[in-house]
């Protein structure tokens, strides 16, 4: 019997007939010999409504081979209850939610049932953002800290309960939700697809270069399109300057947090250049407007090249000195070392993807695992690093943005020696019918997956994304641990999770 | 420390001097000029084409940069009719102003409509509390940036303070999710008055892309009367402060 479908990332998509439909037993069967093996992990597992029947879809990664297995399993109109598989496979916990919330399934066993982000089309409208229920600890020694939604500073809004003995924290619970705009619901506009361009955009404007290629490479593969080498090459750059950026940027947030004021303004003047060279290139700071499917409005030219080239022979050495000074500071150490440490057993545990599961140690990085674009081609180097603390989470961000640095300008070189198709974006071209498509992309905080599929006459039909914080929330719960609560806002910084990519 | 001082000095001075008169890359995309009238074709295909229905037919060919997600592909289809410019002053603070019509070649302030008690105690010193309601991050990112060590609203005692009760007024980002309709209220009431509202970024003015989602509500807005808006997606921090500059009169 055939228990999966193999697909790679960016590539063909494929029937969605041949995704094998198990029976949920021998489905739970087949994640359990996967799971064995660290060596995969799950990049999402969701639902959505087919004829009368529910269909659940999962797709795991394996990093060795880059391969994507897809296995799926069906439940009958009427039905609603299922076995968790939480208990045995954490990295489920969110995902197993995230259908219980949307479609009212229960899964028998969970230990974490709660709601996820709270949908405009939820199951159950009796559960509302105000009787979120959280965890409790009765006890006269103890307190509850709650934070948010709105925060001291201008940032998304997201609450934060945590229970604590004294100064030590013994439980943070994240409830989120206040971010939901309805994204997956109005990515199914066919009549315009450059509304679904604006709209990858806007799923977090930190990564609007990150989820715009996502959902670019998602119709590319619907419509069996290879993207040429100029338009990967320019795509890859613009994905690299996003991550720099927002590196940088976080570099001087957590310099803010512990009271090290030069790191703080150097490194926002230094963010400043770096998207500023991004609206030198398409005309916003965000590059939002750059990534297109099937093309570009904002080739490379020249000029652009050449400056990227100055800034980033400028600012990135600045950069280097700057972090090489932040990270050799006693005062800055003290606080970073040793602090809101998750394990690397935690970390594969619940399923940690991207710069979360670098920290600890995991070499998963789509860009060299599940190669996109010119990543193909040209593979990056995978930084790591082992203690998987606020100072593993701070250096990670310097090294790859160095590696970066010597990425693009290894990029450029490749670029300028080639023939350029300068193909324009677009918004019409015919998808296949019936298929189904995983795109996913490395954006700075890990991997972004876009699924779609569409139906007979080639309109898409369901539109999944699945952001990297679905797997990292957990990992900031865990981090805050036996710490002090005073500790918090640097372990939050460090992580820099995404609010509206999660709530969507 | 000597190694401190190599890098304050490679770091020099960022401060952009004047707030007013800075100049952006060509290729910003600010205030949208209509060139000439498009055809009754192209303006047909303008409508379909604009992804957030920032194309008005009424009263003459227009674009409502309340609306406007500013990608631009309306001026890259009709490349004789409408261009973008790098103009970056294009908030005002009448929703009748957000209309570019043939001809405009500034967006207007409508003093009249200013308040006056917002002019006598705010010019000096406003402290504005901000509140995200399903914005995207990119307007809250650059509210942020207005005060950095680049644009350093600060200078005209501009800032963004923890709390609402220290706050001189609210600044709202994104299209207001259903789930943030209750904390912005709550919000609104703990900022004591007379205080300003202020709509930063298109999801906040009319809703953007998300102005049709079930899971955004709105009617706050209903309720108050709005002292600015400031269009962009994002808002560029020399949109927000010279619009804000603008509103008290600096
Ligand atoms: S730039 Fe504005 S008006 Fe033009 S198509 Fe885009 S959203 Fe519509």
């Amino acid at each position: 019997m055939k228990l999966f479908l193999e697909t790679y990332n960016n590539t063909n998509s494929v029937d969605i007939n041949e995704i094998p439909v198990l029976k949920y037993q021998y489905f739970a069967n087949m994640l359990r010999s996967y799971f064995a093996d660290s060596d995969n992990h799950c990049l999402s597992y969701y639902a959505y409504r087919k004829d009368n029947k529910l269909k659940f879809i999962c797709a795991i990664a394996k990093d060795s081979n880059g391969k994507i297995y897809l296995s799926s399993h069906e439940l009958d109109a009427g039905k609603i209850m299922l076995d968790s598989l939480t208990p045995e496979f954490p990295q489920l916990h969110i995902f197993e939610r995230e259908i219980a919330e949307n479609f009212g399934i229960t899964f028998e066993g969970h230990p974490w049932a709660k709601p996820v982000r709270y949908p405009f089309d939820r199951a159950d409208k009796n559960k509302v953002m105000n009787n979120y229920p959280f965890y409790r600890m009765e006890s006269d020694q103890l307190h509850e800290v709650g934070v948010g939604p709105i925060h001291a500073g201008v940032i998304e809004p997201g609450h934060f309960r945590f229970i604590c003995n004294g100064e030590k924290v013994l439980h943070l619970e994240i409830h989120l939700g206040y971010q939901h705009r309805g994204v997956e619901k109005l990515m199914l506009q066919n009549d315009n697809r450059l509304k679904l361009c604006i709209l990858s955009e806007s799923i977090g404007g930190d990564t609007a270069v990150g989820n715009a290629l996502a959902h670019a490479q998602l119709l590319e593969s619907l419509a069996d399109f290879e993207a040429p080498k100029d338009l990967q090459i320019e795509r890859c750059i613009a994905l690299e300057l996003e991550r720099i950026a927002v590196h940088i940027g976080d570099t001087a947030a957590l310099c803010t947090d512990v009271g090290y004021q030069l790191g703080q303004v150097v490194c926002e003047a230094l963010r400043t250049t770096i998207i500023n060279t991004t609206q030198f290139w398409c005309g916003n700071r965000f590059g939002k407007g750059l990534v297109r499917p099937f093309g570009t409005n904002y080739p490379l030219n020249d000029k652009t090249v050449e400056e990227i080239k100055k800034i980033l022979n400028d600012s990135g050495k600045r950069y280097f000195d700057m972090a090489e000074r932040i990270y050799s500071l006693p005062s800055v150490l003290g606080r970073f070392d040793d602090i809101g440490i998750v394990t690397t057993q935690q970390a594969y545990r619940i399923g940690a993807v991207g710069m979360a599961a670098r920290t600890c140690n995991i070499p998963r990085d789509i860009r060299a695992t599940h190669p996109f674009q010119y990543f193909k081609t040209h593979k990056p180097q995978v930084v790591t690093q082992e203690k998987g603390d606020v100072l593993a989470r701070g250096m990670l961000r310097f090294l790859e943005a160095k590696e970066s640095v010597k990425y693009i300008f290894e990029l450029l070189a490749k670029w300028e020696s080639i023939d350029k198709t300068n193909l324009k974006p677009d918004y019409d071209h015919k998808l296949n019918p019936d298929r189904f498509a995983v795109s996913i992309v490395e954006a700075w905080r890990g991997e972004l997956c876009h699924f779609a599929v569409t139906d007979e006459k080639g309109n898409i039909s369901h539109y999944k994304i699945s952001d990297p914080s679905m797997h990292n929330w957990f990992a900031l719960a865990l981090a805050v641990r036996d710490q002090e609560i005073s500790d918090f806002p640097i372990c939050n910084k460090s992580f820099n999770l995404s609010y509206c990519g999660y709530d969507l | 420390m000597i190694k401190e001082i190599k890098i304050l000095k490679q770091h020099g001075i960022q401060y952009v001097p004047d707030l007013k008169g800075a100049v952006l890359t060509p290729l910003f995309r600010g205030r949208p000029v209509i060139k000439e009238q498009p055809s009754e074709a192209e303006t047909e295909m303008l409508i379909r084409l604009c992804p957030s229905d920032a194309i008005v037919t009424v009263g003459g060919f227009g674009i409502d940069i309340g609306k406007c997600v500013f990608c631009k592909e309306c001026a890259l289809a009709c490349p004789n009719k409408i261009e973008f410019t790098n103009d970056y002053k294009i908030a005002t603070n009448d929703l009748n102003n957000l209309i570019v019509r043939q001809g405009d070649s500034e967006i207007k302030f409508n003093e009249e409509k200013i308040r006056p008690e917002v002019r006598k105690l705010f010019k000096n010193a406003l402290k504005l509390r901000q509140v995200s309601a399903g914005g995207d991050n990119s307007c809250e990112f650059e509210l942020n940036a207005s005060g950095n060590v680049n644009f350093d609203m600060g200078r005209y005692g501009i800032e963004f303070v923890a709390s609402p009760r220290h706050a001189d007024g609210i600044v709202i980002t994104g299209p207001i999710t259903e789930n943030m309709a209750e904390a912005l209220q709550i919000c609104w009431d703990a900022t004591p008055g007379p205080k300003v509202l202020i709509l930063v970024g298109t999801d906040a003015i009319s809703g953007g892309m998300f102005k049709n989602s079930p899971a955004v509500k709105r009617e706050f807005l209903d309720k108050y009367p709005v002292d600015l808006y400031v269009p962009g997606n994002p808002a560029h921090p020399l949109t927000f402060i010279n619009a804000v500059l603008r509103l008290i009169g600096k």
